[in-house]
């Protein structure tokens, strides 16, 4: 097994300075997706790896309109929190949807939206074609037995799903990524904080090597606004989502007044759907019009035979998971 | 910064000083080694086992500061400091704990692999208050599997423990 070097800095521009001065460095927080990439499946090996669990990047701060939660932050703790539970009750839902308790107790939200995809392809070394791990290697997955894997943002370059249920709600609620790097502190829109395969399916984000993420800032739903996080799967629990949606709904005299829809289990990134949003403002609360959202959701697919059935399975996710947050089901 | 210990001058290993189960113990590791290889191989503490190694399936559950987590994708050098409790340190002075009990008593078990685990696990799952309904209990157990199928046994092993405590 390769060698790696372990640091604990004292503080996070020590960390980011000295990721940033080696590019064979990593950071390091709660390992779930780290470690497995690089003690178990072998197919990264950073030579250093900077612990950051101890640094002050810990707890939630704000009030019931917005929240900043720090990046070291647990699953199980942001699903704890009390604004959460009040005011956003889908991304509880979907963090205790993911993992198991034990996971969650160790899984950081910085690191969460920073997970790896779990093509199996992709993490098993001795498939010599995947343009993530090796770009210009071709995609095993495209042409092997795909399941997992996205249709939306998806090309032949590279099927990989983003696998997070959180950042699906986090989607829908517009929440911004607080960065820090050795030239000073940024934030971005989590819309634009993934950039899609296209030809480089090694790139996923805007984050350049060495830059941290400190925190992310959600702004929280109105009073009013019910929220639901639907996770369908190959067994009950304890499983990767097929499909999933988070959707948060306003109805008002039986009209929807206002509306928020993200997908999960199906995009290369977390995918915002706003054509459906687009197309339930101002409509009469029902199957109808729920089934029109989600056909306008659902454009410009790329599937494989393995992942043909999730253009129809995540229609019919969204429909129900408006029915229940808009108690209309009819 | 902590530099990690240097050894004929390699920075690949260093010492952890860790409590288990109520012992405070110092143990020199190569940097890739899991907590879970460090109790196991370091410590010989193997009640606590090694199924996928993975995170996919609790046998390596231990508890640490209070909250159980998964050893196996853990690495030692992080927990320097930190309190472990695996399931040698559960039963006091001979006496089993009332969980332990609970799963003899309701036979959940059959090889008795994932024992360790579903029992570091369900002890959790009471103090984390998540036993007040059957299918919270499997949705919460959800993370240690059983490949002898005990699971109708372990859940009503857990549900005795939570109807004592008053928890349902
Ligand atoms: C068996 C299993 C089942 C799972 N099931 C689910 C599921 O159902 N749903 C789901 O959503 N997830 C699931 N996950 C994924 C899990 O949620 C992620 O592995 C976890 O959230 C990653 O967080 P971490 O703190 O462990 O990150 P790490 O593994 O420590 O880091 C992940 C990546 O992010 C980088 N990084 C971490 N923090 C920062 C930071 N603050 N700034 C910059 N870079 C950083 C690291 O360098 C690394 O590249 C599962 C994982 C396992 C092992
Ligand atoms: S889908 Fe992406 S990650 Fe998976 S094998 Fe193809 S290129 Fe690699
Ligand atoms: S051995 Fe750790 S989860 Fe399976
Ligand atoms: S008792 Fe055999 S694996 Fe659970």
């Amino acid at each position: 097994m390769a060698e790696f070097e372990y640091l604990r800095p004292d503080d996070v521009s020590g960390a980011v300075a000295t990721v940033t001065a080696d590019p064979d460095a990593a950071f390091l927080a709660g390992g779930t997706t780290q470690l497995d990439l690089m003690l178990k499946d072998r197919i990264i090996a950073p030579t250093t790896l900077v612990d950051i669990t101890r640094l002050p990047l810990h707890g939630i701060t704000g009030g019931s309109d917005r929240i900043r939660v720090g990046a070291l932050t647990t699953m199980e703790e942001l699903a704890a929190d009390e604004r959460v539970v009040l005011h956003a009750p889908f991304i509880r839902e979907a963090l205790l949807l993911g993992a198991s308790t034990q996971l969650r107790n160790m899984a950081t939200i910085g690191g969460n939206i920073l997970q790896r995809t779990r093509c199996r392809y992709f993490r098993d070394p001795m498939v010599a074609a995947c343009n993530k791990r090796e770009p210009g290697s071709g995609c095993a997955a495209v042409t092997g037995a795909a399941r997992m894997h996205a249709i939306l943002g998806a090309g032949p370059n590279c099927i990989a799903l983003h696998a997070s249920d959180v950042c699906v709600p986090l989607m829908a609620l517009d929440t911004v990524v607080q960065i820090q790097g050795a030239d000073g502190e940024r934030s971005v829109p989590l819309a634009e904080f993934y950039t899609l395969p296209g030809d480089r399916p090694d790139i996923e984000n805007v984050l350049r090597h060495g830059e941290i993420v400190t925190a992310i800032d959600i702004p929280l739903l109105p009073a009013g606004m019910n929220s639901g996080y639907l996770k369908v799967r190959d067994r009950v629990s304890y499983e990767f989502a097929l499909t999933s949606a988070a959707a948060a709904v306003w109805v008002v005299d039986g009209r929807i007044a206002d509306v928020r829809i993200a997908l999960g289990g199906v995009g290369t990134i977390p995918w915002r759907a706003p054509e459906a949003e687009q197309s339930l403002r101002g409509q009469r609360a029902g199957t109808r019009a729920f089934r029109a959202a989600a056909e306008a959701a659902i454009h410009d697919t790329f599937t494989v035979p393995g992942t043909q059935f999730k253009v129809e399975l995540v229609k019919r996710t969204l429909v129900r998971i408006l029915q229940t947050v808009s108690g209309v089901t009819s | 910064m902590v530099r990690a210990a240097t050894k004929l001058g390699s920075v690949t290993e260093g010492t952890v000083i860790l409590t288990v189960n109520g012992v405070q113990r110092e143990v020199f590791v190569d940097n890739q080694t899991t907590l879970l290889d460090l109790l196991r191989d370091h410590l010989d503490l193997t009640g606590t086992k090694k199924g996928c190694d993975q995170g996919a399936c609790g046998a390596c559950t231990v508890h640490v500061d209070g909250k159980r987590i998964v050893s196996c994708l853990a690495l030692a050098r992080q927990y320097d400091g930190r309190d472990v409790t695996t399931i040698e340190g559960v039963a006091a002075e001979g006496e089993l704990h009332p969980v332990q009990e609970a799963f003899v008593r309701h036979d959940g078990l059959q090889c008795g692999f994932c024992t360790p685990g579903q029992i570091m696990s369900a002890i959790s799952l009471l103090e984390e208050g998540r036993a007040s309904t059957d299918e919270d209990i499997r949705e919460f157990m959800s993370g240690n599997l059983c490949r002898c199928g005990t699971y109708p046994n372990i859940v009503a092993a857990i549900r005795e423990c939570a109807d004592r405590d008053g928890d349902r």
